[in-house]
C-alpha cells in the first residue's frame, strides 16, 4: 500500500506527497501533460528536443545542474509519446532547492539560443545512436506509419525525421512553453523524509504564484478501425531476416487494457512464455522472439517481434506465429498460466516500488491517467481478468485484417 | 534480471541522457531576457540555503554474517520497505578458470536449462509462476545465480536454486540451441560499431589472451561441448568454492533455510587457483576500424591501464576521474556534449574489474566530428595536468559525489552490491570510509599530481569504429 496526500493550487497545479521515513532521501518528480502525441507533424521530435532545452537555464536561474548537484542531488528527465517527466533525487535536507530550481523553469526558461543550437545537435546524435546507426533501428519508424495512419503514434517520439530537429526554431521553443508548460497542465510528486504540511508550504512559496496557463484541450484524430491487412518489405544490411507484426489494443484506461496486456505475457513475457518455448525452443524457428505492447494512454499496438534462424522461410515463421495467436483465440489459457502471468505482476510491481523515484513516477503517472489511486488498486484490475476474458480479447486483437507486419530481410 | 522487468507503464526511457551517466554542467547561456511578471516578494535569483553533502554523515549499513554448515559464508543485509528479497550465489567459476573460450559462460548459462528433474522449461515455469527472477550472470572472475522474490516464495525457490548448481545435466539439444542463438546475436551485435569498439579496446589493452581482453567468436561457440561443461561444472562448482550474498526483507528464517538449500552443497573451501594473468596489450596505440562504411557515427574508446582498488590512488583518481567525465557535469560533458554538440553522451570510467584494470573514455560521435571529438578530449587531459582544480569545481564534484552515495545506500539492493565489491575485491570494511575522507579531503595539488602521472597522452590506446 503506497499512502499519498493530494491537493491542488489554486493556479491549477497538482500536487500528491507520498512520505517515507526509511530514506534520507526525497524526489521531486514534475510531469508535464505532453507528449511526442501533441506535435504538429511537420515539426515533429519537438516534444522530446524539448525537454533538453528545459535545461538550458531558467528565467532567474543560469545553470540548472549546477545548484543541484551542489546540493547533492541529480536529476534526470525523459520524454514519451504520451507526456514528459522531469525528476530529481536529493537529500531531504536540501529539498528547497529542487523547489526554487523547478518552479522557476515552470515560470519560464531563459530561450537561450545557444542552448538551442547545441542541443539540436545532442539530439541528432541521440537520433543517429539509436535508430539510424543501428541495426533494425528503423523499425518502430515504418511500423508506425504502417500501423497508424491518423493518429500522432504515427511517429516515434526521437521525431520523424533528423531534418524536423534541425530546423525547429527559438519561436517553436516559446510556443511550445507557453502553451504546455504551465501548472494548469503539470503534475509535483514530493516522496521521500517529508511532511504533507512543508510540502504544502514550499509549493505555495515556489509554485502559488506561477500563471496557472489554460488548460491544453487535446483534440487528437483517432485512428479509425483497420479493415484490412497492411505489410510491408524491407531489405537492408543487416545479418538476420526478422519478423515484426503489430496489431490496434486499447488504450491505458480501458478495462480491456489489462487483458491484453495479461495475453501478452502468456504468449511473450519470459523464457516460459509460449512464443518462446515454441518457436525458439521446439520449433527452432526464432532465435528470439517476444510479445510486447507500448502501454501508450490512447489506442495503442501489441506486437510480436523475432529474430529468425538463418535458413527459415519468412512465411514459415509467420505461419508458426499464427498458430499460437490461432490457439490464445480458440481455447482458454490454463488456470495455471493465467495464475503465473498474473504474479509475476504482483511481483514485477513490488520490485518496481523498491525504488522511491519508481514511486514518485507512478504516482505521477496515474495522477495524469486520471486517477492516482490506481496506484493501489490497479492490481486488482490484473486480478479479475478471466481466462475467457483472455480468449475474447485475443480473438479481437489477432485479427488478420487488424494487423501490420513488416518483413525485414537480410540484403545478404 | 529484475532491473531489466517491464514497468507498469511500460515507458520506453528515452533519458536526457545515457543513463550510465549522473549530472551535468551546462556553460553559461548569456545574459537572461527580462520577463515583466507578477509582483513577488519572492527572490527567485537567491538561492535557498543548503546543507552541504559533503557535511553529511554516510553509513554503510553492516552486514550481518554467518556461516553455513558447509563453510559457504553468507553476507545478509535487512532492509527494505517492500517484502522482496535476492539471494545471490557467487562462484569462483568465472571466465579466468576456463581453458577454452566461453566455456564458463556457457557452463553458467545453462545451469537454467535443465536438471535431472525439470527440464528448462519447467524451471523457469516455476520461477515465473512464483513471480521470480532467476538470472546467472559470467563474469572474470566469478560466475553467478541470482534469485530476486516475494519473501514469503523464498522456502518454494530455494529448493530449485539447490537443483540448479547441485544436478545441472547439460542436455546436448539445449546446448545446440544455445550455441545457435548465441552466434546470431553475435551477429547483429558485430554490425554495432560501439559493440566492436568495446572488444577491440579490451583486447588492445590487455591482449587477447587475457581474461579482460579476450572476446567471443562464433569459431568458440561452434568449438563448445557438452563434456567440456560438465567438467567445467565438476571442478569449479560441485567442487568449487561458493559466497552467498543476501539483502531485502528477509524471512526470520533465512540461515535455516540458508542452511538447508545451500549449506547441503558440497562445495571446497579452498578457492581454486588462478590462472597466471597474461597481459600482452598491443604495441600500436592508435587504431581507425571502419566496421560499416555506411554508418553515420564512430564509436570512440580511449584507454590506459590503470591499477586495482588495492592501489593507493584508486579512490583518489576516482575523485579526479568524476571530474573530468564521471558525471554529467563533467568537464568531458560540458565541453564536448553541452558546448560542441558532438555526442549525446561521454564518460570517463575505471572498467570494474578485481584485478589491474583501465581508466577508459567512451562516446559515440558523429562521424565526421570524431577526430575533433578526441582532439577536445586530449585538451581536458591537458588541462588537468597543467591547471590546478579550481575549489568550487572540487566543492561542487564532492558535494555530487557525497548526495549519490547517499542516494545509492537507500535500498538493500544498493547496499548489498557495494559490499559485494569490496568483499569479492579482497578489501577492508573501513575501504568504504576512506573514500569518504578521501572525496571530504583531496586537494586540488594532489589532483593535478595524479592527472600528470595517469592522464598523459602517450599512455592511451585511441580507438574509433565506425
Amino acid at each position: 500500500m503506497i499512502k499519498y496526500d493530494r491537493f491542488q493550487l489554486s493556479n491549477g497545479l497538482r500536487v500528491l506527497v507520498h512520505h517515507d521515513e526509511n530514506t534520507p532521501m526525497v524526489v521531486v518528480d514534475v510531469m508535464y501533460d505532453v507528449g511526442a502525441r501533441d506535435e504538429n507533424p511537420g515539426k515533429t521530435g519537438f516534444a522530446h528536443l524539448f525537454e533538453h532545452l528545459m535545461f538550458g537555464g531558467s528565467v532567474h536561474i543560469p545553470e540548472y545542474d549546477e545548484p543541484l548537484q551542489r546540493a547533492g542531488g541529480e536529476n534526470n528527465a525523459y520524454t514519451t509519446n504520451d507526456l514528459t517527466n522531469y525528476y530529481c533525487s536529493l537529500p531531504a535536507d536540501n529539498i528547497e532547492t529542487a523547489f526554487w530550481l523547478e518552479s522557476d523553469r515552470m515560470l519560464s526558461l531563459a530561450f537561450s539560443k545557444k542552448s538551442l543550437d547545441v542541443q539540436r545537435k545532442v539530439v541528432v546524435e541521440e537520433f543517429r545512436e539509436h535508430y539510424i546507426n543501428k541495426p533494425y533501428g528503423d523499425v518502430w519508424h515504418q511500423l508506425r506509419a504502417l500501423a497508424y495512419h491518423v493518429h500522432p503514434y504515427r511517429w516515434m517520439t526521437i521525431g520523424k525525421e533528423v531534418s524536423h530537429i534541425e530546423e525547429a526554431t527559438l519561436e517553436d521553443v516559446k510556443g511550445f512553453f507557453a502553451k504546455h508548460y504551465t501548472p494548469a497542465n503539470a503534475i509535483l510528486v514530493v516522496a521521500g523524509n517529508i511532511t504533507t504540511d512543508k510540502v504544502k508550504a514550499l509549493a505555495e512559496k515556489w509554485f502559488g504564484n506561477i500563471p496557472g496557463g489554460v488548460r491544453y484541450n487535446r483534440e487528437l484524430p483517432m485512428e479509425p478501425e483497420q479493415t484490412s491487412a497492411r505489410k510491408k518489405e524491407i531489405h537492408a544490411d543487416v545479418p538476420l531476416d526478422a519478423f515484426y507484426k503489430c496489431w490496434h489494443m486499447s488504450g491505458r484506461l480501458d478495462k480491456r487494457y489489462y487483458m491484453a496486456d495479461l495475453a501478452s505475457d502468456i504468449l511473450g513475457g519470459s523464457s516460459s512464455s509460449r512464443l518462446y518455448q515454441r518457436l525458439v525452443k521446439e520449433k527452432k524457428l526464432f532465435s528470439q522472439i517476444g510479445c510486447h505492447h507500448f502501454g501508450s494512454i490512447d489506442a495503442g499496438l501489441m506486437a510480436i517481434e523475432g529474430k529468425l534462424i538463418k535458413g527459415v522461410d519468412m512465411l514459415a515463421a509467420e505461419a508458426a506465429v499464427e498458430e499460437e495467436l490461432t490457439q490464445m483465440k480458440n481455447e482458454l489459457p490454463s488456470e495455471k498460466e493465467l495464475q503465473k502471468v498474473k504474479n509475476k505482476t504482483e511481483s514485477m510491481m513490488a520490485f518496481e516500488d523498491m525504488s522511491l523515484t519508481n514511486r514518485a513516477n507512478s504516482l505521477a503517472n496515474y495522477e495524469l491517467l486520471g486517477d492516482a489511486g490506481l496506484m493501489n488498486s490497479e492490481l486488482g484490475r490484473y486480478l479479475e481478468v478471466t481466462a475467457g476474458d483472455i480468449r475474447e480479447e485475443c480473438s479481437r486483437i489477432f485479427q488478420e485484417s487488424n494487423s501490420s507486419t513488416l518483413y525485414y530481410f537480410s540484403k545478404k | 534480471m529484475y532491473s531489466a522487468l517491464k514497468g507498469r507503464h511500460r515507458i520506453a526511457l528515452k533519458g536526457r541522457y545515457p543513463i550510465a551517466l549522473k549530472g551535468r554542467h551546462p556553460k553559461a547561456p548569456g545574459a537572461l531576457k527580462k520577463l515583466t511578471l507578477q509582483k513577488t516578494a519572492l527572490n527567485r535569483k537567491k538561492e535557498p540555503a543548503i546543507v552541504e553533502a559533503v557535511k553529511m554523515d554516510l553509513h554503510l549499513k553492516p552486514y550481518d554474517h554467518f556461516v553455513l554448515d558447509n563453510h559457504i559464508p553468507v553476507y545478509a543485509i535487512e532492509a527494505g520497505t517492500q517484502d522482496v528479497m535476492q539471494v545471490e550465489l557467487v562462484f569462483f567459476a568465472g571466465n579466468s578458470y576456463e581453458d577454452q573460450n566461453l566455456v564458463a559462460s556457457a557452463t553458467n548459462a545453462m545451469l537454467k536449462n535443465g536438471t535431472s528433474k525439470k527440464s528448462a522449461f519447467e524451471i523457469s515455469e516455476y520461477v515465473d509462476f512464483y513471480g521470480a527472477y532467476l538470472s546467472t550472470n559470467c563474469y572474470n572472475e566469478t560466475a553467478t545465480v541470482t534469485l530476486h522474490c516475494l519473501t514469503r516464495y523464498l522456502p518454494d525457490l530455494l529448493p530449485l536454486i539447490n537443483e540448479m548448481v547441485s544436478d545441472p545435466v547439460f542436455p546436448e539439444q539445449e546446448l545446440e540451441i544455445y550455441k545457435m542463438n548465441m552466434k546470431q546475436r553475435l551477429e547483429v551485435n558485430l554490425k554495432k560499431c560501439d559493440v566492436v569498439a568495446e572488444r577491440l579496446i579490451d583486447e588492445h589493452l590487455y591482449g587477447a589472451e587475457h581474461p579482460y581482453g579476450k572476446n567471443s567468436s562464433i569459431e568458440a561457440y561452434n568449438a563448445l561441448q557438452v563434456d567440456q561443461l560438465k567438467t567445467f561444472f565438476e571442478r569449479y562448482y560441485r567442487n568449487g568454492t561458493c559466497i552467498a550474498f543476501c539483502a531485502g526483507h528477509l524471512p526470520a528464517d533465512i540461515a535455516p533455510l540458508l542452511n538447508k538449500y545451500i549449506g547441503t552443497l558440497p562445495v571446497s573451501e579452498q578457492k581454486p587457483k588462478e590462472k597466471s594473468l597474461i597481459y600482452r596489450p598491443s604495441a600500436e596505440k592508435k587504431f581507425r576500424v571502419m566496421n560499416d562504411p555506411s554508418g553515420v557515427q564512430g564509436a570512440i574508446r580511449i584507454g590506459r591501464p590503470f591499477p586495482s582498488r588495492h592501489h593507493p590512488d584508486y579512490q583518489k583518481v576516482q575523485v579526479l576521474n568524476t571530474l573530468f567525465g564521471g558525471f554529467f557535469g563533467s568537464r568531458l560533458m560540458s565541453n564536448i556534449r553541452e558546448d560542441k554538440g558532438y555526442t549525446y553522451g561521454i564518460f570517463s570510467f575505471i572498467q570494474n574489474h578485481i584485478n589491474d584494470t583501465a581508466l577508459v573514455i567512451s562516446t559515440e560521435a558523429g562521424r565526421d566530428v570524431c577526430e575533433a571529438a578526441i582532439k577536445e578530449v586530449y585538451l581536458e587531459m591537458k588541462r588537468l595536468r597543467d591547471e590546478s582544480v579550481p575549489a568550487e569545481e572540487l566543492d561542487l564534484v564532492r558535494n555530487y559525489l557525497m548526495g549519490t552515495i547517499l542516494g545509492d545506500l537507500d535500498g538493500p539492493f544498493h547496499i548489498i552490491s557495494r559490499w559485494k565489491n569490496i568483499i569479492l575485491s579482497g578489501l577492508d570494511d573501513k575501504y568504504f570510509y576512506r573514500f569518504i575522507d578521501i572525496i571530504r579531503n583531496v586537494t586540488p595539488a594532489e589532483l593535478q599530481e595524479l592527472a600528470n602521472k595517469y592522464y598523459r597522452d602517450d599512455d592511451f590506446y585511441e580507438l574509433v569504429v565506425i
